[in-house]
């Protein structure tokens, strides 16, 4: 079906640099997710893959052919917007068969096209309803069925859950996902939900400031993130990142020390950065790994709770079960899983080599 | 404006109201309110009612003294008059209408024409110094008419469109555009962009975008724009009396106007006249009300 590729994108909106050189390669067929805090550029890669903004630098290929500087009509791509984007005046019916008529498309094939959508998405009784008439769940699925309707080169999602409530997001998810199997195609879908992205994707793109940090499978990102800022991002609750240097045998922090793990290959006294996740870390269980702390809080989450422990003067975040009790400035020990730890360069941010792992 | 004090305050923001405001504005209004009311009513309103009675007044009513306020004959005549000349056949007052009718319309059009599709180019383009030239658009309405009217004078002189109605409809669509193309970017600027995006995505073109998505929703926009450079044209005296002089051309204020001096003055036929001249004004105003009040007030409501 479809190949995107986009090449050093660069964009800027005044004194903001909003795109800073991006290059993306979408394999055809992939669901592919552009993940990041808002304000990262996210969209406007999307809209510059759509040709809807003009480009300071790069290029687009699309399908291996240079379409840099076509208008988006040419380009043959279908795009689900935030907003939905319906248009006011249109009953469903007629929003869905917008792209086919502009393709001039005769009114029984587009009729056809039409029913095949609403089942697809279970829209049937809102065909002859008008955007205004709809709930959002519902404007929802006509925008994704006025994009499905026809067969482009690929999917472009602007951040198409992000409005629509928790329960019906998550729904949707799963929605997409089983639309993707079921239609293969190209996805390129935009958020800023981690979640969307681990469970959706198979390939994601994480960006920040506009430039790509990390291209990978969803596990590649949360297992191996390439830098500190990465592995903050991805994965709730957020990794607890401490400052510590290697000696020797052993990893020196403000206030505990852990054995130095296998498999780093860093200096003695570089300033490194620690990243730990919650799974990783357990308070109800002693290994030789630990830290010692104090109880500062727990958030009971339904199936676990999140306990924050005092180490030095961070706050780590460590996964438990729900059962677990406590009273804040309780003294106790953190066993950390080495094997799994993070190490980055203070500096730099960069992950350190891993290879031995 | 022909927009009543109570229809401006009933279709403007009143969700912004606080309870209290709406406590007083009530059914509990003050007999203060009401009598300042009144008399501003009775201020604003006398001289029309006066213009009504004086063009049914046969002429020894209008200048019977003292003036007659209810028991006077009934008469059409003036209004026959506005219309028929003495010696049968057309007057030059009609003739004064219909060009007014003539040069406000295409004055309109050509103003609407040229000016929303630079409303839209300078609401979704990002062009070069927008700020600039948009303030520049509007500085050419800083000036009244009055103090451009004598070089206009002799440019049209040169160019010889002095005492002809396209003269008239060029002039009126210079001073409209500005005025279409900055009202029409605050109605631009409120339909979201993204319904073009997402038609030009759909397989359209930019324009055809604009032209079957966008535009049907400014529809209202630009009857209330079209209705004010409309009242502007139709109204406009400076320029219609210096620039034009034979009756062909005339429109209706220069030539209502002509109707007062000389050695005596039919104030039947100028009330009359004055009467036909503001009505059409008056409907307009009417049937666009809504949209006026939101067009004067767009901006003022947070979003």
């Amino acid at each position: 079906m479809g190949t995107v590729a986009v090449e050093g994108l660069r964009k800027s909106f005044g004194k903001v640099q909003a795109l800073d050189g991006v290059t993306l390669d979408v394999p055809d067929g992939s669901f592919f997710v552009v993940l990041g805090p808002s304000g990262a550029g996210k969209t406007t890669t999307l809209r510059a893959i759509a040709g809807l903004e003009k480009l300071d630098a790069g290029s687009v290929h699309l399908d291996g052919k240079d379409a840099t500087g076509d208008p988006p009509a040419a380009r043959d791509l279908a795009m689900v917007f935030q907003s939905y984007a319906l248009y006011p005046r249109l009953t469903a019916y007629e929003n869905i068969a917008s792209p086919l008529r502009a393709r001039r498309c005769s009114s029984s094939e587009i009729a056809a096209a039409v029913e095949r959508m609403s089942n697809l998405l279970h829209i049937e009784r809102l065909l002859q309803r008008r955007p205004a008439q709809m709930s959002g769940g519902e404007m929802q699925r006509v925008a994704l069925a006025r994009a499905l309707v026809r067969s482009p080169r690929a999917f472009l999602m602007d951040e198409p859950l992000t409005n629509l409530d928790l329960k019906l997001r998550v729904e949707m998810r799963t929605e997409l996902t089983r639309i993707h199997r079921s239609l293969g195609g190209t996805f390129i879908y935009v958020t800023n939900d981690q979640v969307e992205a681990l469970s959706m994707a198979d390939q994601v793109a994480v960006i920040k400031e506009g430039k790509v940090q990390q291209v990978g499978t969803p596990t590649e990102v949360y297992e191996r993130p390439a830098n500190q800022w990465v592995a903050g991002f991805v994965g709730s609750p957020p990794i607890s990142l401490l400052a510590c240097r290697a000696e020797g045998d052993r990893l020196i922090g403000d206030g505990w020390t852990l054995p130095r793990p296998r498999w780093t290959t860093a200096e003695d006294g570089r300033p490194l950065m620690l990243g730990l996740r919650s799974e990783d870390l357990s308070v109800e269980q002693r290994g030789d790994a630990s830290l010692a702390g104090e109880l500062y809080g727990l958030e009971p989450l339904g199936d676990r709770t999140v306990v924050d422990v005092r180490v030095g003067t961070e706050i780590i975040k460590v996964k438990a079960r729900p059962t677990v009790t406590g009273t804040p400035g309780e003294r106790l020990h953190v066993t950390v899983d080495l094997d799994r730890a993070h190490l980055f360069d203070a500096g730099t941010g960069l992950a350190l080599s891993e290879a031995g792992r | 404006m022909a927009v009543s004090v109570d229809e401006a305050v009933a279709t403007g923001p009143a969700r912004d109201r606080t309870p209290s405001a709406r406590r007083l504005g009530g059914r509990g209004r003050s007999v203060l309110e009401v009598v300042l009311l009144t008399v501003l009513a009775v201020v604003m309103l006398f001289p029309v009612l006066w213009m009504i009675e004086t063009s049914i007044k046969e002429n020894r009513d209008v200048y019977a003294i003292p003036a007659k306020f209810f028991n006077f004959t009934v008469t059409m005549d003036h209004f026959k008059d506005v219309f028929v000349a003495p010696g049968g056949g057309r007057s030059a007052l009609s003739a004064a209408f219909l060009n007014s009718v003539l040069v406000a319309g295409v004055s309109t059009a050509l103003a609407t024409v040229l000016g929303v599709p630079a409303a839209w180019a300078y609401s979704r383009f990002s062009v070069k110094a927008k700020k600039d030239q948009l303030f520049f658009i509007l500085s050419t309405r800083f000036m009244p008419p009055v103090v451009v009217v004598i070089p206009i004078f002799l440019m049209y002189r040169q160019v010889g469109l002095i005492d002809s109605k396209l003269g008239l409809i060029l002039i009126y669509a210079a001073f409209n555009v500005p005025f279409t193309i900055w009202m029409m970017k605050g109605f631009v600027d409120e339909v979201p962009s993204e319904y073009e995006d997402a038609a030009m995505l759909d397989g359209y073109t930019r324009l055809q975008a604009f032209w079957r998505f966008t535009l049907p929703l400014l529809l209202p926009g630009i009857a209330a724009t079209a209705v004010f450079a409309l009242i502007f044209s139709w109204n406009e005296f400076v320029f219609a009396i210096f620039l034009t002089s034979s009756d062909g051309v005339r429109t209706a204020p220069p030539a209502i106007a002509g109707l007062i001096g000389g050695t005596t003055v039919d104030w039947g036929l100028v009330a009359a006249a004055s009467l036909v001249f503001a009505l059409p004004v008056l409907i307009f105003a009417y049937l666009v009300r809504k949209h006026l009040v939101a067009g004067v007030t767009l901006g003022a409501v947070r979003r």
